[in-house]
Order: structure tokens, then C-alpha cells, then sequence
């Protein structure tokens, strides 16, 4: 029995969200998360590729000869990269200093490979618009809450408004690269606690 | 065979329409991103350089071609009356190229104010090339054509040193005499294109 549309998008949310539960794609997790806001605009980058992308290789799987799958999908991947990178520039163009070369890197972020080869070769249109919508905004909210962890006790702000007041002494090791690897231990960790029950 | 040709065709009608799509949205949004460039690379340099004219220097800008390439300058008013001209220079610091924006007095031939807008230098030693008040400030008044002024006081100049960043110093400064020397050469161009902004 297929999943109804609401349910693929709904699994992306929780039951599949990529980098708590499938730990996937974790390069731009860790990386670009200093701050929520370069978390969020992450997330949004990659989810505009992740719809891009699923609709098209959706509407393509007939035409696409299974042998060259991957390198076509790679193509149609790369170029909604770097119309995001384009656009970023040209109308967010402090967004695009901080998360620099992780907007191309999109183009290997396995969560977008992975959707387009796992999900929407196989899948009618519908449900794989609903599944890189679900799993895009799943992917913009964890790198949001990572984002907001970090910067809330590495920096003591949150979208660069203080939330500690002002004498609150800033944790830097959560901004730095370690902090990322222990923010993202702790919150899979309550995310495990949670879903136990 | 057939599977080739079908595999050869998939890949390169997909390749060119990519490469269509994004040479045309690369060509719409190219004005667009050039102008963010100089609002988030040069714009705080020259923001800082101008501070107190009564215009936006980096809409009211113009392009002198100088060794086959468009050079921006950048036009500061004060009550409609176009006064100081600022564009970039370049030297080799201790890290790589750094890029330097010189603000001019027109009436005056004398430096208004400088700005690092882009460098590679050690963080907390060459980089308070950006933010060191003491050293930016020497530079201001200097009259900017004057090559033995614009040099630190280790080599004989007027510009206050860095203390253990000489080498991005001695960088900062040599970019302004270049300037200077730029504006020496095209002066009465600077000075009539300038013009065009009053009012």
C-alpha cells in the first residue's frame, strides 16, 4: 500500500529527518551552523535544490536511461546549485559571504542525490514534491535548532539579538569545530530519548 | 548501439538546457551582483572613507578604462558639490594581494582617508591594517602625488608603522603611492567625469 502524499511529506519532519535520524549530509550541518541564521539560509538553499531537483528527476524517470542515471541526475542538481548561487548573490549577498563555498557543495550533499535516486526515480510527481518538501524543511529545522544551540551558548544571541543578557559569558567552544561534533551528539541523543518512549 | 545513441542524446540535451538556463539567468542577474560586490566588499571602506557626504558613493559611480580594464571611482558630494573621489589600489602584503581604497580631496590633491577592503593578512597582526586608527589616520592630509611622504617612518616617510606588521604596512602604503601616482596621470579625466555628479 503506497503512502498518501501527506504522509511523505509528513516523514521527512521526524520519522526520516536527515541529519538526526539518518545522519546524512552532515558536512553543511556542522559546518555552516555557527549561527541560526546562516543554519536556516542553509536549509532554505538546500530545500529550494531538493524540490528543484525531485520534481524534475520525477518527471524525467521514464526518459533517463537507467545507465547514465547518476551523471544526469548530478546535471540537473548542479544547475539548480548554482541558480541558488546566483540568486544569492545577487539579492543576499551577506548570506552568501557566510556560507561561501558550502552553496556549491550542495551539489554533493548526499541527502539530494540520495531523494533523487532513492525517491523520485521511482515515484510519480506529487508524492516527490511532497518528499523534498518534507525532507527539505526536516533538513532547514535541524540545521536551525543546531544553529540556535550553538549560538545561543557559544555567542549568547539568537539572530543576533542577546538573549542571556549582558552578563552572560559567551561558551566559544560551541561556535568552534568541536562544539559542532558535541551539539550534534546531545541533541541525536534527545532526539532518541524522545522517540523511545 | 541504439542504447548509446539514446544515452549520448539524454545527456546532451540535458547538459544544453542547463547551460542555457543559467547563462540566461546569469546574464539578468549580473548588474545585480556586481552592484552587492561593491555594497559588501568595498562598500564599508568607502562608507567609512566618505563619512558625511551627501550622497551614495556607490550609486554615483564612473569608469575610466585604464590598461584595457574599467576602473570604478567612487564620487563623494558635499551640498551637491562632487569633492572627493575614491577608487582601489593594489600591493602584495604579507599574506597576498591587498586591496586598498583611497579617498582624494579634488580641490585639494590631498588623502582623505583610507580603507582595506580586501586582504589575506595573519589575523590579529597584519589585519589591524584595517582597523589600527593610529596608522589610517597618518595618512590623512598627506598630499597623495607625494611618493617620499607616503611611506612609514621606517622607510623615511610619514606614515605611522604597525607594531610587527611593517611588511603589510609597508603594503598599505605602497598601494596609496600608487594611487597617487593613478591619480597624478588621470587627474583632469577624474576631475571632469567627477564633475557630471554635481547638482
Amino acid at each position: 500500500m503506497a503512502k498518501t502524499i501527506a504522509q511523505e511529506f509528513k516523514k521527512g519532519l521526524w520519522d526520516e529527518i536527515p541529519p538526526f535520524r539518518l545522519v546524512l549530509g552532515l558536512c553543511p550541518v556542522l559546518a555552516v551552523t555557527t549561527t541560526v541564521e546562516n543554519g536556516i539560509g542553509m536549509g532554505l538553499a538546500t530545500t529550494f535544490v531538493l524540490v528543484c531537483a525531485n520534481m524534475l528527476v520525477s518527471l524525467l524517470r521514464n526518459v533517463i536511461p537507467p545507465k547514465i542515471r547518476v551523471p544526469c541526475f548530478i546535471i540537473i542538481i548542479a544547475t539548480f546549485v548554482i541558480l541558488v548561487e546566483l540568486l544569492m548573490q545577487a539579492f543576499a549577498y551577506g548570506l552568501f559571504l557566510n556560507l561561501g563555498i558550502f552553496i556549491p557543495l550542495i551539489v554533493v550533499n548526499c541527502v539530494v542525490l540520495g531523494r533523487a535516486e532513492a525517491f523520485a526515480s521511482k515515484n510519480k510527481f506529487l508524492p516527490s514534491l511532497a518528499d523534498g518538501l518534507g525532507i527539505g524543511i526536516g533538513f532547514t529545522l535541524s540545521l536551525g535548532v543546531l544553529g540556535a544551540v550553538r549560538e545561543s551558548l557559544g555567542n549568547g544571541t539568537l539572530f543576533d539579538y542577546p538573549v542571556f543578557g549582558p552578563n552572560f559569558q559567551p561558551f566559544e567552544f560551541m561556535v568552534q569545530a568541536p562544539g559542532a561534533f558535541v551539539a550534534l551528539g546531545l541533541l541525536l541523543c534527545i532526539m532518541n530519548i524522545l522517540g523511545k518512549k | 548501439m541504439r542504447e548509446m545513441v539514446k544515452m549520448v542524446i539524454t545527456l546532451t540535451v540535458l547538459a544544453a538546457f542547463s547551460g542555457g538556463l543559467l547563462s540566461a539567468v546569469k546574464g539578468s542577474t549580473s548588474d545585480r551582483i556586481e552592484q552587492a560586490i561593491l555594497e559588501y566588499v568595498q562598500g564599508p571602506a568607502i562608507l567609512s572613507i566618505m563619512e558625511g557626504v551627501s550622497n551614495d558613493p556607490i550609486t554615483d559611480r564612473f569608469t575610466i578604462e585604464i590598461n584595457g580594464e574599467d576602473k570604478n571611482f567612487f564620487v563623494g558630494k558635499f551640498d551637491g558639490v562632487p569633492k572627493l573621489v575614491a577608487f582601489e589600489a593594489r600591493a602584495s602584503g604579507y599574506g597576498g594581494e591587498m586591496g586598498v581604497m583611497v579617498g582624494v580631496n579634488m580641490e585639494t590633491g590631498q588623502i582623505h582617508g583610507v580603507g582595506v577592503t580586501t586582504h589575506s593578512e595573519t589575523p590579529g597582526v597584519g589585519s589591524r591594517a584595517e582597523t589600527d586608527i593610529r596608522f589610517k589616520t597618518s595618512f590623512v592630509g598627506l598630499p597623495v602625488t607625494d611618493e617620499d611622504k607616503v611611506r612609514i617612518q621606517n622607510d623615511g616617510g610619514a606614515i605611522a608603522n604597525i607594531g610587527g606588521a611593517t611588511i603589510t604596512a609597508r603594503a598599505v602604503a605602497l598601494a596609496v603611492s600608487r594611487a597617487g601616482s593613478l591619480y597624478k596621470e588621470y587627474e583632469s579625466q577624474i576631475k571632469t567625469k567627477a564633475e557630471t555628479f554635481s547638482g
